[in-house]
């Protein structure tokens, strides 16, 4: 076989079968270059697709935040955990005040100096890949503390994936941010940035 | 006790003690020397019943001398009464006498006081920062600090910057930055 190098994408097969009595998934992967043959018995339960692209769909859909609340926004980030707007609905409800089951921080507030390093830490224990949010103006810019006291935003410790506007911002807008992240998460290489090694393998095998 | 008899009271117990009282709008203020703050404070407390200790500030009167002040809001619950004590303490001397034994509320106050002006306590239980961290070397609350902060670095607890200030909310210093310079950027993700 002869194909380019970059043209080769893993694909993740799903195939769903019963096991006493529940039924169990079977994740493989495979070269996408293999020939999907049609079979009736199990067409209904295998689905072929781009490693990334279900990677990616698992992770946008459960991203589980850390609530960095240290300030008033971070009321409208409970009351987007609430009932009324729901941020279950996107799969992001698992609030867990611990950074090592963290996906997200959502950095909620003014990041005051005495703050900033002790953020830095907890975003350092939250284990790979990971995210940040800066929810409103504080976060992101410092917002009208332009003082000696507070951080001109959390994208001088921090990589920021996406800024939300507002003074706090509602919590549609936080929903929007999250979507926004979702967008971007969808986009990424996943595979090929967690695994690099093995996609080198896989590539000078199949070439 | 009304408002004039804890006045006379106190008049009477120190008349060359109290350098000057001012009444304004209702409220009196007395102005005494750093040297007799416990004394007079502990009589407010115990003969006139000033059991609350509402606030303590302090003023930096930068360019003067004696440069700072420090003011003590006094409340009696009984009596409804509000008394106001004032002294002043020069910049080379930087400190007076802790009242946090007489109301503990002061403890914290004066914390807060040390830890923005500068001004020491003596035989304060605990006197160490209370808003900045151990270690931070400014001030900010002097009026020789500026609003935008000084640099500076303490590795694994803290550091400060310079915020910039043009275009800011406070200072309407005109900036030459676009808003596409000022707003922040995300980084792009990674592909």
């Amino acid at each position: 076989m002869s194909l380019p190098v970059r043209s080769i994408h893993l694909c993740l097969s799903v195939a769903g079968f019963r096991l006493r009595r529940k039924w169990a998934l079977l994740l493989f992967a495979v070269p996408e270059i293999l020939p999907a043959a049609y079979d009736s018995k199990i067409e209904g339960n295998v689905i072929f697709t781009r490693f990334d692209a279900a990677l990616n769909w698992v992770r946008k859909n459960s991203l589980w935040p850390m609530p960095m609340g240290l300030a008033c926004c971070a009321i409208e980030l409970m009351a987007t955990a609430a009932s009324r707007f729901d941020i279950a609905r996107f799969g992001a409800e698992v609030m867990r005040f611990s950074p090592r089951q963290c996906d997200v921080m959502i950095v909620a507030g003014t990041v005051t100096y005495k703050m900033a390093l002790a953020v830095k830490r907890i975003y350092e224990q939250m284990p790979e890949p990971k995210w940040v949010i800066a929810m409103g103006a504080c976060a992101s810019t410092g917002g009208m503390y332009r003082s000696y006291a507070v951080l001109q935003g959390i994208d001088q410790l921090l990589p920021v994936d996406v800024y939300i506007s507002g003074c706090p911002p509602r919590p549609e807008a936080l929903l929007a941010g999250l979507m926004k992240l979702q967008e971007k998460i969808a986009r990424e290489h996943s595979f090929r940035k967690q695994k690099p090694e093995l996609v080198e393998k896989l590539e000078e095998a199949f070439s | 006790m009304t408002r004039e008899e804890a006045l006379d009271s106190l008049g009477k117990s120190f008349e060359e003690k109290i350098q000057s009282k001012t009444e304004f709008r209702g409220e009196t203020t007395c102005t005494i020397a750093a040297s007799d703050l416990r004394e007079i404070a502990k009589f407010c407390r115990d003969e006139l019943s000033f059991d609350y200790l509402i606030d303590i500030t302090s003023i930096d009167n930068f360019g003067y001398d004696p440069r700072f002040e420090i003011i003590y809001e006094l409340y009696s619950m009984p009596h409804a009464v509000h008394l106001r004590l004032k002294l002043h303490i020069s910049e080379e001397v930087g400190a007076v006498d802790t009242v946090s034994d007489i109301w503990p509320t002061a403890n914290w106050h004066e914390r807060e006081i040390y830890d923005m002006m500068g001004i020491k306590f003596n035989d304060h239980p605990d006197l160490r920062r209370i808003l900045m961290w151990d270690g931070y070397p400014f001030f900010p609350l002097r009026k020789e600090f500026p609003l935008e902060g000084l640099p500076s670095e303490m590795p694994d607890v803290a550091f400060t910057k310079i915020t910039p200030m043009e275009g800011g909310p406070f200072v309407t210093k005109p900036s030459t930055a676009t808003a596409k310079d000022r707003e922040p950027r995300a980084h792009p993700p990674e592909l």
